[in-house]
């Protein structure tokens, strides 16, 4: 008996009636988890609250049905919505460090769902229910912590409040919203178990949405994949990660970092439309290699391949099988050669705090050496010192044997040309009031004084090398997706012609699928002009498609340092090896 | 609480500073107090008498310390008519003005937080575009033409409910008569409501939209207690730093006040010292009126304090468990 159940469900805009999501249908039983995958705009969001019966401002549930615990929950009135929310129907939300009242006692937010729902428990019965739901989340529930704040808690700790908060009045289905999106990835994991366990202790229904397929795959029963407000294909876990037909659930799982090495990630290029510019016919059908005109006529019908597995695709008889492709092992630049880049004894302050300790990393011309740590660690802090936005730091840092300035303005004009940065966020590292062109143009007039034609000939060399069309170059950035963006900011490193680039988590703010194609385009980059790549990123399993070497550092020390299959395959630390066993994987 | 003395003693050496600047501002200006007091009435006796009894022939800085340091112990000498001392003529005075600074704060703050928090609340209805443009109306208009509003429709031509000056019988309290204390509060309570609550309400919508709000929501919580527990404390706190202004504002905003309705409070005095050219009077009520900003303003640091659970606890305990959680933090 489904608990939770959808069928045909519209959400749209009030204004203009532009549909964000259309005919959702699912089901969910008892104890089971439903993983719903998505990249951004794809409106999985706007489904999990509409379980709820929540849809943000200027969007209505338009047609279809909910049913919640038999309640239906489209057209129900406010009371009965507030009697099932938090009873009933629990939400676990993304940012606990944003949902988490910042005035209120930790105990007070627990105890209040209890309150409202079981008005007539006694006081001291509540308050043995929060500790004990405090203790089954693997919270200490003693005085002390129980009058805390939410600031006086770890990002962590707060995720297991918001997850207590849910649980507390023993609710038969819960929604959880990418819940561990800001979480390192050994936090991640156990807040996955406790959530896990919850739901088989208590026969809880859960709704999981989130981007992330991996983290999904250790968790969920069943699957259903979301791109451009519909559901595209849906089934059993193992339907959906070895048996998936549509072509971009495929291309998806391909897009996946592969931490077991076997495979190289593969890239989906273009984007997910916004809801106000979906195409007629099948929304994917501009990104898929197997579209055909029948594609973009009409809009695919549900096609049930099993009792579980259905599929919305025209050519889902004969649509490609993505074979993966083995990944080509890349050698260590051998270390003889004098380093590009040498970084000794390195100690890095913020005023009194040390944040760095003795660091040492030496990059060759044209090798990747990726730095990969927890949020915390010390990476990017270390990544700003190299290029030249930290000063406040003891030790050298060497450019081919001579020492750098410790600020970039102290640097000649030659090491800061040779030495480029690339942001975390491609929204906030590009001039949004230039053109594309000007952004790129500015760097060229710099470092070379090119100016006028040449430059113009050269801004599409570049574009060309990001895989961006010339048509760009009068585009203004907010006129750019988040991957498009980041290939400027690329393309307007790769301008001064580097011999290193230092990439900063430049794909953390990018969809899956995109990321997958960012890293493709570095990794040819690196290819042909044999630039050296300094690789930032907190995801372990990411390294694996790029770096030769990877260094791996825990508050502050570097606690592993060595070739990729070295590092993978027979780790020292037992740091690595703990983010070995904690990251999600496809298994 | 030790941050409460810490920030009581930080406003020690601004009351030093202040006495400083309000010395510079009035005795050591360029022209003679004494000439400037007695005029064309000036006898080189009297004017001998004048220098002094303010010190006039001693260096500057000999003359700041013997004022600095009587002002201090709230001994502003005598006034320069010779008859009284200052103190005498203030005392009243100050209590009669901290009369009405009360009577019209203590309406003017909940009603502006109950303004704006209802109009927050229900943004864009019609409550909300009513007080909008009323708030908006009344900020625009200069306080005495308030005033004279309020004495128009209330004292004399529409209704004639209440007296429009404020007569106060010398040697009691403005408490004795309260009728004569409604206009003035009232033209106080319509100069301030306007800026708190047009604050409260853009503090109150920023908090509304907030996820734990949606949160809060999402629990099943009436909407009463979702405004009640979980937005309106959390608005109130950048709300206190303008109310404090506000506050600090009566404190001169009534001089203008008293003058229209002719309250006997330091307005008054203060105005007819200024004609007069009665430095210590001047001198004295300015000092007052500062001080009272500076304390206004501790208080308000306190209250934002007090009413921010993040500020509070890392007051509270200096040596804050923060570490102990930076090591649990990634619950490992």
């Amino acid at each position: 008996m489904s608990v939770v159940k959808l069928s045909n469900v519209d959400i749209a805009i009030t204004r203009g009636g532009i549909k964000i999501v259309e005919k959702i249908s699912f089901e969910i039983a008892s104890g089971q988890i439903l993983g719903l995958v998505g990249e951004s705009g794809s409106g999985k969001t706007t489904v999990s609250m509409s379980l709820l019966g929540h849809t943000r401002k200027g969007a209505v549930i338009e047609s279809g049905s909910i049913t919640i615990d038999g309640h239906e929950i489209v057209d129900a009135s406010d009371n009965e919505l507030r009697s099932l929310r938090g009873g009933t129907i629990a939400y676990v939300p993304q940012d606990p460090g944003t949902a988490l009242n910042p005035g209120l006692r930790i105990s007070k937010q627990i105890l209040e769902s209890l309150e409202k729902h079981q008005p007539d428990v006694d006081h001291e019965v509540h308050m043995a229910r929060v500790r004990e739901i405090l203790t089954e989340v693997a919270l200490p529930s003693d005085e002390d912590f129980l009058k805390r704040y939410p600031h006086q808690l770890s990002g962590g700790q707060q995720q297991r409040v918001a997850i207590a908060i849910a649980f507390a009045c023993r609710p038969k289905v819960i929604v959880c919203d990418e819940p561990t999106t800001g979480l390192d990835v050994t936090t991640q994991s156990k807040v996955l178990a406790t959530i896990r366990a919850l739901c088989r202790e208590h026969g809880v229904a859960a709704l999981y949405v989130s981007h992330d397929l991996a983290v999904v795959s250790e968790l969920a029963d069943n699957v259903a994949v979301m791109y451009a407000g519909r559901i595209v294909e849906s089934g059993n876990r193992d339907e959906i990660f070895f048996n998936s037909i549509h072509p971009y659930t495929r291309r998806l799982i391909r897009a996946l970092p592969d931490i077991a090495g076997k495979n190289q990630i593969l890239g989906i290029s273009g984007y997910a439309p916004m809801p106000w510019d979906r195409p007629t016919g099948c929304a994917f059908a501009p990104r898929c290699a197997d579209a055909q005109s029948i594609c973009s006529q009409s809009v695919p019908e549900i096609t049930r391949i099993s009792g579980t597995h259905n599929v919305n695709c025209h050519r889902h008889k004969d649509s490609t099988k993505i074979v993966a492709t083995a990944r080509v092992e890349r050698d260590v630049v051998s270390s003889s050669t004098q380093a590009l880049l040498g970084i000794d004894g390195l100690n890095g302050f913020y005023g009194s705090r040390q944040v760095l300790f003795d660091t040492n990393i030496h990059i060759q011309p044209g090798e990747c050496v990726a730095l990969v740590g927890e949020s915390g660690s010390g990476k990017t802090t270390l990544s700003r010192c190299i290029g030249g936005l930290h000063d406040d730091y003891e030790g050298q840092i060497s450019y081919f044997g001579n020492a750098l300035g410790k600020h970039a303005l102290e640097r000649k004009k030659e090491e800061r040309r040779d030495i480029q940065y690339i942001f975390q966020s491609p929204y906030a590292s590009i001039n949004p009031r230039r053109p594309i062109g000007a952004t790129i143009s500015r760097q060229l007039e710099l470092f070379y004084g090119m100016k006028g034609s040449a430059a113009e000939a050269r801004i599409k060399e570049l574009l060309d090398l990001v895989s961006l069309p010339h048509a760009i170059v009068t585009s203004f950035p907010d006129q750019l997706s988040g991957g498009e963006r980041q290939r400027v900011a690329i393309a307007r490193a790769l301008a001064a012609e580097p011999k290193l680039l230092v990439c900063d988590e430049i794909t953390s703010a990018l969809d899956v699928s995109v990321q997958a194609s960012v890293i493709e385009t570095l990794k040819n980059l690196q290819e042909s002009t044999s630039v050296a790549l300094l690789f930032v990123t907190h995801n372990l399993a990411l390294t694996r498609s790029i770096a030769n070497r990877v260094a791996v550092m825990r508050k502050g020390t570097i606690v592993e340092y060595g070739g990729l299959d070295e590092v993978f395959n027979s780790p020292k630390a037992e740091y690595t090896n703990r983010l070995l066993q904690h990251t999600p994987t496809l298994k | 609480m030790l941050f409460v003395f810490g920030r009581i003693l930080a406003g020690i050496p601004i009351i030093i500073a202040l006495t400083v600047l309000v010395f510079m501002a009035t005795q050591a200006l360029p022209g003679d107090a004494a000439v400037s007091y007695l005029a064309n009435t000036a006898t080189p006796e009297r004017l001998a008498a004048i220098r002094e009894q303010l010190n006039l022939d001693d260096p500057l800085w000999v003359q700041y310390f013997s004022w600095a340091s009587d002002a201090l112990r709230l001994d502003f000498g005598m006034t320069l008519t010779g008859e009284t001392s200052v103190s005498a003529i203030l005392g009243e005075r100050i209590q009669n003005t901290l009369i009405l600074m009360a009577s019209s704060g203590i309406i003017a703050i909940p009603l502006s937080i109950v303004i704006g928090t209802y109009a927050a609340v229900r943004r864009g209805k019609i409550f909300d575009n009513v007080s909008s443009l009323v708030t908006l109306v009344l900020a625009a208009l200069p306080e005495f033409v308030v005033a004279i509003f309020v004495v128009f429709l209330l004292a004399t031509n529409v209704f004639q409910i209440f007296p429009a000056i404020s007569f106060v019988e010398p040697g009691t309290l403005a408490w004795a008569d309260p009728m004569s204390l409604v206009l003035p509060s009232l033209t106080l309570i319509l100069a301030v409501t306007p800026y708190v609550s047009r604050i409260m309400r853009g503090s109150m919508i920023e908090v509304m939209e907030s996820e734990y709000i949606q949160m809060a929501r999402l629990k099943g919580l009436s909407e009463r207690t979702v405004i009640m527990r979980h937005a309106l404390p959390n608005a109130i706190a950048p709300t206190i730093q303008v109310i404090a202004l506000q506050l600090a504002w009566l404190a001169g905003g009534v001089v203008v006040v008293e003058a229209v309705f002719a309250y006997p409070g330091i307005g008054t005095v203060m105005i007819d010292s200024v004609k007069a050219r009665d430095l210590p009077i001047v001198q004295a009520i300015t000092l007052m009126i500062a001080a009272l900003y500076v304390i206004l303003n501790i208080l308000a640091d306190i209250g934002t304090i007090l009413s921010t659970p993040r500020l509070r606890t890392k007051y509270a305990r200096k040596n804050d468990t923060s570490d102990v959680f930076a090591a649990m933090d990634g619950d490992q």
